[in-house]
């Protein structure tokens, strides 16, 4: 195959270069990023899908929201509706990077990048997002829970373009929170993070989910955390054996930025201020986004 | 592969042939001569590249040039008028915001940009704001400064 350039000024014709062996580049900053840095050349072939209009925006789907692939970080934190009914998804993408990678960072590139350590999957997965794709034979749809297949990899082929990722409405005292364990506040990798979300009718949690990032080879939900959960107050109790579960449930590594027993450690730490903020949150009250900033210095 | 590309550096079109790997910043120092905006780390670590691109702060090493096609490029040449340095340059001067004056050109860029976003910041927000800028002389209090008081004096950017 010959090396090849387009800039897609369409879907259709970004699919058809996609169908004809070509790679995507949306921001660049995590694919132009590792061929600088050596880690992965520029794929031969290219198609740059960053003038494309329709993967712009985010905009009411019915009662939830729509966030076009191209969306980048910084629309995203700081979108009205976002903060206000997503908030674990403004905790997240308010912490990508620094300013010029929010800047340039979509949410399309972050979930098909599928690093186990990337930012926005863990509440995108307590938020029951979906992702939208399409390919030379249509559309469909593929929750983001079950998207991501292991370090770098999803389900989806490589001839499909992710167009949109879908927020349904969260149901009446929903909160949500995402935190990430970080040894400074810009220009971080999650050593550890933990998203939640927590639905509480009555003064009970009546529904709740619980996912883990850098803790596993793919960001996934712990359903022993979240059954810690439902029937409960969301209380302090509560908090702490959902997080003592979702410490059980990861399988961490060890590597420069952390030993696996330390990861372990903290992902209890870290799970139990995902809760409580989600829980905070869902009873009205108001926790700053990003959570990891006002969690630590609460501490 | 060669593509002939429009970049439209403060205010000029320039027309260019670029391969298709090749990063923004090689293009605007190298074929355009523009050698203001510095290259540091070449993998988006440390702001010294950073242009403005359709208003987005950009690490121009690590973008690519044929993507910026058509697109509204903002290097530290374009932000005074001629020998006159803009307010915000004037007062990284005399606040201490400069000492070699590697990160410079990237540090202007990103207070621009935090500057065109929030014309007041906080302290706080500046250091988020600059936090892909490195530099390693000044230890950032002048670059604080300046940029705090440059949003006080309300002088445009
Ligand atoms: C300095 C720095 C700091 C960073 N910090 C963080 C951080 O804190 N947290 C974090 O989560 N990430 C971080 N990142 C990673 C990166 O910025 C994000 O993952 C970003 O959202 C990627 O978006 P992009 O548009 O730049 O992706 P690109 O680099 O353009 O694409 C990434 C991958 O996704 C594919 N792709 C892109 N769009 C689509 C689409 N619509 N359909 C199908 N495939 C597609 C591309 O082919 C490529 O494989 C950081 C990167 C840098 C350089
Ligand atoms: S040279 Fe571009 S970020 Fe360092
Ligand atoms: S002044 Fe020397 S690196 Fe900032």
């Amino acid at each position: 195959m010959s090396a090849t350039y387009l800039a897609a000024a369409s879907v259709e014709e970004a699919v058809n270069a996609l169908k004809g062996g070509a790679r995507c580049v949306a921001g660049g900053t995590d694919i132009v990023v590792g061929h600088r840095q050596g880690k992965k050349p520029l794929p031969a072939s290219i198609v740059a899908i960053h003038g494309i209009d329709a993967l712009r925006g985010i905009a009411a789907a019915g009662a939830g929201l729509r966030l076009g692939a191209l969306a980048t970080h910084e629309e995203i934190e700081s979108h009205a509706v976002v903060r206000e009914r997503f908030t674990g998804l403004a905790d997240a993408s308010a912490i990508v990077g620094s300013r010029a990678t929010r800047a340039n960072g979509t949410i399309g590139g972050n979930v098909m990048n599928a690093s186990p350590a990337m930012d926005t999957g863990a509440p995108l997965i307590c938020l029951g997002a979906t992702a939208v794709f399409q390919g030379p034979g249509g559309t469909r749809s593929i929750a983001v829970e079950d998207l991501f297949a292991g370090p770098g990899q999803t389900v989806a082929s490589a001839d499909e373009l992710l167009i949109a990722v879908d927020l349904p409405a969260p149901a009446l005292g929903t909160g949500s929170a995402y935190v990430r364990l970080e040894y400074r506040r810009q220009m971080e990798i999650a050593i550890v993070g933990v998203g939640a979300a927590v639905t509480i009718e009555g003064g009970k949690v009546t529904a709740a989910r619980v996912a883990i990032t850098a803790l596993a080879p793919t960001i996934h939900r712990v359903v022993a955390a979240e059954a810690a959960l439902v029937g409960t107050d969301g209380g302090r109790d509560a908090a702490a054996a959902a997080a003592a579960a979702a410490a059980a449930g990861s399988a961490p590594i060890s590597d420069v930025r952390g030993s696996a027993d330390y990861r372990r450690a903290m992902a209890a730490v870290m799970a139990r201020r995902a809760i409580e903020t989600a829980v905070a949150r869902a009873l009205g009250g108001q926790v700053s986004i990003p959570a990891s900033t006002s969690t630590f210095a609460a501490v | 592969m060669k593509h002939p590309i429009t970049l439209n550096v403060n205010g000029t079109p320039y027309s260019v042939d670029v391969a298709t790997a090749q990063s923004l910043l090689y293009a605007v120092r190298d074929q355009l001569g523009l050698t203001g905006s510095k290259e540091g780390c070449d993998d988006s670590e440390c702001g010294a590249c950073m242009m403005l691109v359709d208003g987005r702060p950009t690490n121009s090493c690590s973008y690519l040039a044929v993507q910026a096609d058509g697109a509204e490029i903002t290097t530290v040449e374009g932000l005074g008028e001629g020998d006159e340095l803009s307010p915000l340059q004037q007062v990284f001067l005399e606040e201490g915001g400069v000492q070699c004056g590697f990160c410079t050109p990237g540090m202007l860029i990103a207070a621009t940009a935090l500057l065109q976003a929030n014309p007041s910041p906080t302290a706080e927000e500046i250091r988020i704001g600059v936090s892909g800028n490195l530099c390693r002389c000044t230890g950032y209090d002048g670059i604080v400064r300046a940029v705090l008081r440059v949003s006080r004096e309300g002088a445009s950017v």
